[in-house]
């Protein structure tokens, strides 16, 4: 039976997956609402109603993080560590919840990559033993691949623009000819990484997630203070972004109360101006360059996928421009968008199909791993 | 880019004071990302002009939108008026401004080879520049290009002659980027859509009354709509690629002399070249060439091939960072 089970640990999350795709072959009856992932989610319902394939059910998606106290991040040694620790109990649970027996399951997915070495590597390590234990084959899967075809499947969006936007990659995809083309991409560090540093200077908490927080934080702020704005064509840059916030961030703390809104003069700067300034130019940006991209390849949908996309004001801004544009927006909730195994499940199951498989010699991780170098040859 | 529609043609209220009380319709050119592309005339009935409109994005905070719109316009406007030389002198070929024998020449080196700038109002989010004669290199390369595959017959011209223009065109393109980079400007989006081949004889100097723009009007199209052309163009010669390459669409310039800006300047025409006119592109060569040495006064030889050679670092990059975690 086409199912896969997926492991992920590019960064503090670990997660297990376990995905069925309905075979092709057998004609089946018209899918109950209980066969697809994303019924039980009022929200997030498929647009599409002729989607190409029959949509895929999802077993099995757990996920443990690794968080560390605030004011610090999560460093490899550690989040290895913590994956080391969990993905044992994380499989056993996911088999069981998800009641598949071992001879159904067709190969192991693991993500070779990008993201931190040593959490990559001792889930490669994880993928390794149950491969050898279980008599199955291997797939290494991209990460950000993984994201892409994970937010098509939950959504139903056939061929969008896609912003993937997470604590460590930041890049506006669309396909062409059998590969994820990138448009545009942070040339320095990455949105989420940006929102994340942001919050350890202010000790804002990192649970469930520093960029969640500030996002909590940005609703009650209102003055928009001036930060540098970097786009260049479809490229972005966020470091220097980020020295001023810090600076900014340690004005507030230095101030006590003393700094006032430059535009009235009354009231003080408070943790959730800076939020809100943050929040607002860097998603203005991604806004803009996802447009550029749009413009350029006359798409009309755009489906945000990775960690950040869970957040509110950047899918309603990306949604006013969509609409816009004529278009619309799809974004997926946190079960999808933030890492997770079941898409690596997904897509390893995909490139599976059309028979790829990673030999135990050559099952190693990369920290660099191009979205572009992948052949996506299970899309026309 | 969408194709230019019929959105502009019922009334004009949705544009900026002063455009909002034209009698006639605007006719909407282009539309890109960032901004809307009209054709219209300024303060005189007889004088074209290209209306450039950046509308509001509902998306972004106002305050946030406004200096945006503001820079952006200004910065255009600045590149612009650098480039027409309006009494201001500019330094040529690179980094060696004391090159005595070609840099030199390059004072308002861009004169009537980037549209001048006739108005602009960063609050109503527009800016207005002389209108532009002709048609798009990248039309008139697609325009070529079909005769070659006609094998040129009915044209009397044999497929070589047809290459020979080609050429000659593409070098054109090589020294007026030359000419742009030796200014201090690179432009950031150069394609053949940013090009306009003006005919011979029909620039307009500002001052007097431009000539010959009504019946050329029928055929300009910044738009993307190259198959649409129409039939008059075939009673003029299949192959006409004469007259100047004018720069268009600043909107992404910026002032710079470095060798790395330039090289990425080159290779973003280079690709935008082999994915809009793949048939030409192993012509493309004619391009650097041109560029490399110095042609037309542009960049003095030396610099020129400093650039090229930047420019093979590059193509290996591929302009993108290999990327990290």
């Amino acid at each position: 039976m086409p199912i896969a089970v997926g492991l992920e640990g590019s960064a503090n999350k670990l997660g297990v997956g376990i995905i069925l795709h309905p075979s092709h072959d057998t004609p089946t009856d018209p899918p109950s609402p209980h066969d697809s992932a994303h019924s039980d989610d009022g929200a997030f319902h498929p647009h599409s109603k002729q989607h190409s394939s029959p949509p895929v059910q999802i077993l099995a998606n757990l996920r443990h993080t690794f968080v560390s106290p605030p004011g610090t991040g999560f460093l490899p040694k550690d989040t290895a560590a913590h994956h080391r620790r969990w993905v044992v109990r994380l499989v056993r649970q996911a088999m069981k919840q998800a009641k598949v027996r071992l001879e159904d399951i067709e190969c192991i997915c693991y993500t070779k990559g990008p993201g931190m070495g040593a959490p990559l590597g001792s889930v490669a390590i994880a993928a390794r033993t149950l491969s050898q234990l279980w008599d199955k084959p291997l797939v290494g899967v991209n990460h950000c691949v993984g994201h892409i075809e994970m937010g098509r499947a939950i959504t139903g969006a056939e061929n969008p623009v896609v912003l993937y936007v997470s604590g460590g990659n930041t890049q506006v995809i669309a396909y062409s000819a059998q590969r994820y083309r990138i448009f545009g991409e942070a040339l320095d560090i990455a949105v989420g990484n940006c929102l994340d540093r942001f919050a350890r200077v202010l000790h804002i908490s990192n649970d469930p997630a520093p960029g969640y927080n500030i996002e909590q934080l940005a609703k009650t702020g209102n003055v928009l203070l001036e930060l540098p704005y970097a786009v260049k064509g479809m490229d972005v840059s966020f470091s220097g972004i980020l020295a001023r916030v810090e600076e900014m961030a340690k004005k507030l703390e230095a101030s006590n109360g003393s700094w006032l809104d430059p535009e009235t003069n009354t009231s003080p700067i408070t943790k959730s101006d800076l939020c809100f300034t943050l929040q607002e130019t860097v998603f203005a940006m991604l806004v803009e360059i996802t447009e550029r991209a749009m413009a350029h390849v006359g798409a009309a949908q755009v489906l945000i996928v990775g960690g950040v996309g869970c957040n509110e004001r950047l899918q309603q801004m990306m949604g006013i421009m969509a609409e816009e544009r004529g278009g619309s927006v799809y974004a997926t909730d946190e079960r999808f968008c933030i890492d997770n195994g079941i898409m690596i499940a997904h897509a390893g199951l995909l490139a599976h199909k059309m028979g790829f498989e990673t030999q135990l010699k050559d099952s190693t991780f990369t920290q660099r791993f191009r979205t572009d170098e992948v052949l996506v040859n299970w899309r026309d | 880019m969408t194709e230019p529609t019929s959105l502009s043609l019922s009334a004009c209220s949705h544009l900026p004071i002063p455009f909002n009380t034209s009698p006639e319709p605007l006719e909407l050119i282009a539309q890109g990302a960032e901004s809307l592309l009209y054709k219209t005339t300024f303060l005189f009935p007889s004088q074209p002009a290209a209306l450039k409109i950046r509308p509001v994005k509902k998306w972004r905070h106002p305050t946030l939108d406004k200096r945006l719109t503001r820079a952006r316009i200004l910065a255009e406007a600045r590149v612009l008026v650098k480039l027409s030389g309006e009494g201001i002198a500019v330094g040529g070929g690179g980094r060696k401004v004391k090159d005595p024998k070609k840099g030199n020449g390059v004072v308002g080196g861009m004169r009537g080879l980037v549209p001048a700038v006739l108005g602009l109002d960063w609050e109503g989010g527009w800016l207005v520049t002389e209108w532009i004669e002709g048609g798009t290199v990248k039309e008139a390369i697609y325009r070529v290009s079909r005769a070659r595959t006609m094998g040129g017959s009915g044209v009397g011209l044999s497929g070589d002659a047809v290459v020979e223009e080609l050429r000659g065109l593409l070098r054109k393109m090589g020294e007026v980027v030359g000419k742009l980079h030796a200014c201090g400007v690179v432009h950031g989006d150069l394609t053949t859509s940013n090009m306009m081949l003006r005919p011979f004889g029909t620039a307009s100097p500002q001052s007097s009354k431009p000539e010959g723009h009504d019946e050329a009007s029928a055929q300009l199209s910044t738009g993307p709509a190259p198959d649409v052309d129409q039939p008059k163009s075939t009673s003029r010669s299949q192959t006409s690629l004469e007259g100047d390459i004018v720069l268009i669409d600043f909107g992404l310039a910026t002032q710079s002399v470095s060798d790395e800006d330039r090289a990425v300047d080159l290779y973003v025409l280079e690709r935008a070249f082999g994915s809009t006119h793949p048939r030409e592109e192993e012509l493309f060569a004619c391009v650097l060439d041109a560029y490399a040495h110095g042609e037309g006064s542009g960049m003095n030889g030396k610099a020129g091939k400093t650039v090229i050679r930047k420019l093979e670092d590059v193509r290996m990059r591929g302009r993108k960072k290999s990327m990290l975690g």
